[in-house]
């Protein structure tokens, strides 16, 4: 081994704890690279491989009624390649043990053999026996939920008739890989069932003979997709077509999607903070290491070694401690990707997982990282050959003091020398300061932009369940009714106040900009659901217009005045203007609103009802459902506590882990940072506390200077960290929004306050590391050597 | 004459890797209640560690060391910082300033944490500084940083005044304003001081003389006719 190599070996044992501190700080950088990108593609190229093998349809669409002859005109349409035409309806469950309602939804399979899109992957038994009655094959989560297996048997009601279902099979399909019931958030297998059932026998039950109410589609590539919807609503709308949809705003897929979108966000906004925090104190150890090694450097020039080889020495050390977080990273990051796959894939419930372990994002990562920490040791590598001999072997000249002004001197009399020592230290290296300072700010702005989620998502319960969708229950007619129907819910047992709603499909369009939304019809002032507007103060819908919730107006780029084109699916092709009268706000989904009757008079048929909103007394609950169970016009109801129960356990799942994970990688960050900075300040300026040793100043005393230091910069981090996560919040907030969702940028206090109690506990751990070693300062030798 | 140290039978062994020094072979002295002494010998002949054992700087590893009555050879080392910070002042050859501060923060430093101190432009005005009281050490010489350090040494009316080679990074014409300074302070402080150096000339402003060699003190002085910096042949 080169003499040179050697040293470096050397060196780099002496530095072991401060670069171990470097490389885990770039470890974490590579492994949330890695974990992002890995878990994002696996998730991607499993979902694709799903949707592949069990024939995922691209657009979907439901009607009234219509014929089985309609199908052949279907697979006409130019770039139409498959064609599944099914019956789909909704049924209300009993299941035995539980008292409220479960819901589900049945869809047709061919008589014989599997569908021709959207198959079923069998977890368990088999298709249901053609022929024998109740045959069913239910969701997989579904009977796990609730301890069934083939052969188990529960009730229900289908369009107005009870029927006994017998479970032939368990099975998961790509159509409902995230499964929510009507009126709910998050899936809920307890209280919502997807049932297959034979043709022939779901056909007499709904009466759809020889006709079907529900169709996907599989396209040719290179199909048009938006000229094949445009033909499939023509073809669809005599027959009460709802408006033909792509495969982006189907439900389960948009929800697969935005858990990507959020991966995709982790991946843009964390590991360059890593990357920039390793890169200072990569700088920051180089810089005092070189300025340390001053006179080698000369000497070592003296003897003839090239600015090169100096240069190069130097780099190699950078080099040792990149690599070393980079093996770590790439570790760490493929086992925590593989468990974070492996979480989403259960929550998801995939058939199989291909996990990817994909050699270019670790090669990206390597190479990020290795620059990001080259780039900061680049000057002080740079100052280290520039040097020249001769100066490099005389001993830096002191540094240079400077009171400032009146401040100053003001400062000098009212605090303890030892105080003034720390303060003129910061100041005369402010640069340095600012570094650590920001290093620090940004592990809290970290933290800052993980918590914020619990306080958000506190804000959306609240504004969801508490200020908007304040009814008991939500309950959903089977088919729109007439009004009379409200009349007999409002007369359920323990039923205190129902308000009517009525939900109709249409095609919003401002200019060239169009959109599919689901259009509500509320009473003006509702009392239980309600509207509220951007301040989420209540809303009296006005008896005329339409009122647009904040991302339609976006996307349509309407404003409160302008006029919009309204046409209702369930009125065939008619268009009517309507003003945009407000626009409101809402967390959830793409809709609008509208006074009931102006709803009612807007639509040919008439005056309709969907459902009702309703109040419960808490007390005959269990009647309610009971009664419930027996409406035949029954498709569904959504109860609040119990939604916002699953809501808040799927919610905290997903935010427990994530708060685990940000607040190691916070720690890490401001353990380093503030580890290595006290190093060095210890290092630089261990004749100055050992001469205060001398003078009589106690360990403690000593200690106190650099611990002022650094308590100065750890508190001046908090405000810029708050600031800077309350940007980098913003930015996740806004990289979250998709039309499913929004996540209301709200961030409370508890945010800010935890985030600091964790970086300064972390800060006051690491310093009092460093701050032992106190105890080992030499006083003779320093007091023997020229500084 | 009352003892200020009482020094018996003093060894010192450092342990370095496999190597053993010795540094002090069993000194003993006797430092006298208002006396200037000088250590005098060539370097390794043990003279820093005998002084630095003196100040508490150092523990020794056999024989006895008494301040007064306080046996300084069984001190803790919390004990010993107390007596550092009550009754010792030093000096040493490369000032030890602290950068950071002004010429009489340096003072305020040791006046901040002593019981009688006297006022920091005071302790200046005896070492001649009362002009360069608000500069950085970057912006004094290098006699000037050493008679801040005497400043700072003397300013908590030490009992006695340790001074480690104080001119030994000074020319002769800075070195004897150095040592002016020193004398004057024992005069009228009546501060007991030991200065050490290599430099004979020196200790013609002693009241007693150690010579060391090897670890050892081969010799005691008594300077009868003391002479004053200005008067010594440099």
């Amino acid at each position: 081994m080169r003499a040179l190599d050697r040293k470096l070996l050397r060196d780099l044992v002496r530095l072991a704890p401060q670069a171990l501190a470097v490389s885990a700080v770039l470890a974490c950088g590579v492994a949330t690279l890695i974990l992002a990108v890995g878990a994002y593609r696996s998730l991607e190229v499993t979902r694709a491989a799903y949707y592949e093998r069990n024939r995922f349809g691209s657009i979907f669409a439901s009607a009234t009624r219509a014929p089985m002859e309609l199908k052949r005109r279907i697979e006409h349409i130019d770039g139409v390649m498959t064609v599944d035409a099914r019956i789909a309806d909704s049924v209300l469950l009993d299941i035995p043990g539980m008292p409220e309602p479960a819901t589900g939804k049945v869809l047709s399979i061919p008589d014989y053999g599997e569908a021709p899109l959207n198959r079923l992957y069998l977890r368990a038994g088999r298709l249901p026996e053609p022929g024998q009655r109740g045959d069913v094959v239910v969701s997989a989560t579904f009977a796990e939920a609730h301890g069934f297996h083939v052969g188990s048997k529960f009730s229900g009601t289908l369009s107005g008739h009870k029927v006994t279902f017998r479970i032939a099979g368990l099975a998961l399909s790509p159509e409902y890989i995230y499964a929510v019931g009507p009126g709910e958030i998050v899936p809920d297998p307890r209280r919502f069932a997807i049932l297959w059932m034979r043709r022939t026998e779901l056909a007499g039950l709904t009466d759809l003979k020889d006709a079907f109410n529900d169709v996907s589609l599989a396209l040719l590539p290179h199909a048009n997709e938006t000229a094949v919807i445009e033909a499939l609503d023509r073809l669809l709308a005599p027959y009460g077509g709802t408006g033909a949809y792509p495969r982006k705003d189907q439900t389960s897929h948009a929800f697969l999607d935005s858990e990507l979108t959020q991966l995709q966000a982790m991946a843009r906004v964390i590991p360059p903070v890593f990357l920039l925090v390793s890169a200072f104190l990569v700088n920051m150890i180089l810089s005092r290491l070189i300025a340390l090694e001053r006179e080698q450097i000369g000497l070592l020039k003296a003897l003839g070694y090239s600015r090169v080889a100096i240069a190069g020495h130097y780099v190699k050390l950078v080099l040792v401690i990149c690599a070393v977080g980079i093996v770590l990273g790439i570790a760490a990051g493929l086992w925590l990707g593989r468990g974070m796959t492996e979480i989403y894939a259960e929550f998801f419930h995939f058939p199989f997982l291909i996990f990817q372990r994909s050699v270019n994002v670790s090669i990206l990562a390597a190479s990020i990282s290795t620059a990001a920490a080259l780039a900061g040791g680049l000057k002080a590598v740079y100052s280290a050959a520039s040097l020249p001999p001769a100066t490099a072997m005389r001993p830096e000249s002191p540094p240079r003091y400077r009171r400032t002004g009146f401040v100053g001197r003001v400062f000098s009399r009212l605090f303890s020398q030892l105080s003034v020592m720390a303060v003129r230290h910061i100041v005369r290296w402010p640069a340095r300061a600012a570094t650590t300072t920001l290093g620090n700010a940004l592990a809290v702005a970290l933290l800052v932009t993980a918590l914020f989620t619990t306080g958000a998502v506190n804000f959306l319960i609240d504004v969801m369940y508490f200020r908007t969708e304040r009814q008991d229950a939500t309950v959903t007619y089977s088919k729109v009714l007439a009004p009379e129907a409200t009349f007999n819910s409002r007369h359920l047992p323990g039923v205190l106040s129902v308000e009517p709603f009525r939900v109709t499909m249409a095609q919003v369009s401002h200019g060239s900009r169009s959109r599919r939304i689901p259009i509500t019809g509320k009473l003006p002032a509702p009392r239980l659901s309600r509207v509220l507007d951007l301040d989420l103060a209540p809303v009296k819908l006005p008896s005329s217009g339409l009122v647009l919730t904040e991302r339609v107006a976006h996307h349509l780029d309407a404003r409160r005045g302008d006029k919009v084109r309204v046409r209702l699916y369930e009125e065939g092709n008619r268009g009517v203007t309507v003003p945009v009268v407000d626009v409101v706000q809402s967390y959830m989904g793409l809709g609008a609103y509208m006074d009931l009757d102006a709803l009612d008079r807007l639509s040919r048929v008439g005056p309709r009802r969907s459902g009702v909103y309703v109040e419960l007394d808490s007390a005959k609950e269990r009647a309610v459902y009971d009664a419930i169970k027996k409406t035949p016009v029954v498709a569904g109801i959504a109860l609040r506590r119990v939604s916002l129960e699953k809501f808040r356990e799927t919610i905290s799942q997903n935010i427990n882990i994530m708060t685990v994970v940000y607040v190691v990688l916070a720690v890490i960050i401001a353990f380093g940072v503030i580890y290595n900075s006290a190093r060095i300040q210890l290092s630089e300026r261990a004749r100055e506390l050992a001469s205060l040793r001398v003078l009589g100043f106690t360990r403690g005393e000593v200690a106190r200077v650099l611990a002022v230091e650094l308590t100065i910069v750890a508190l001046a981090a908090q405000p810029l960290g708050w600031l800077i996560g309350y940007s980098l919040s913003y930015a996740v907030v806004t990289g979250l929004q998709s039309d499913l969702f929004r996540v209301p940028f709200h961030v409370d206090r508890a945010a800010f306050a935890w985030s600091s109690i964790v970086v300064l506990s972390a800060s006051v751990v690491s310093a009092a590391i460093v701050l032992a070693r106190v105890r080992n300062l030499d006083m003779i030798r320093v007091l023997k050597t020229k500084e | 004459m009352t003892a200020v140290f009482t020094i018996e039978n003093l060894t010192k062994t450092y342990r370095t890797g496999e190597i053993e020094i010795q540094a002090l072979r069993g000194a003993s002295a006797v430092l006298h209640e208002g006396e200037v002494s000088v250590m005098l010998g060539p370097s390794g002949s043990g003279k820093s560690t005998f002084l630095n054992i003196l100040g508490g700087l150092d523990t020794a590893t056999s024989g006895r060391v008494l301040f007064r009555d306080l046996d300084l050879s069984k001190a803790s080392d919390s004990l010993l910082t107390r007596f550092r910070r009550r009754h010792v002042g030093f000096v040493f050859q490369f000032y030890n300033l602290i950068p950071s501060l002004t010429a009489r923060e340096n003072v305020s430093l040791v006046t901040e944490i002593s019981v009688k101190p006297m006022d920091p432009a005071e302790a200046l005005k005896l070492v001649g500084l009362e002009a360069r009281m608000d500069h950085f050490p970057a912006q004094l010489s290098g006699g000037e940083q050493q008679r801040v350090a005497i400043a700072r040494a003397i300013a908590k009316n030490p009992a006695v005044l340790l001074c480690d080679e104080p001119t030994g990074a000074l020319d002769s014409k800075t070195g004897r304003l150095v040592l002016e300074a020193l004398t004057n302070i024992n005069r009228e402080l009546g501060t007991t001081t030991a200065i050490i150096s290599h430099n004979v000339v020196i200790r013609q402003l002693a009241h007693r003389v150690f010579y060391f060699a090897d670890g050892e003190i081969i010799r005691e002085e008594l300077n009868e006719n003391r002479l004053t910096p200005a008067e010594m042949e440099w």
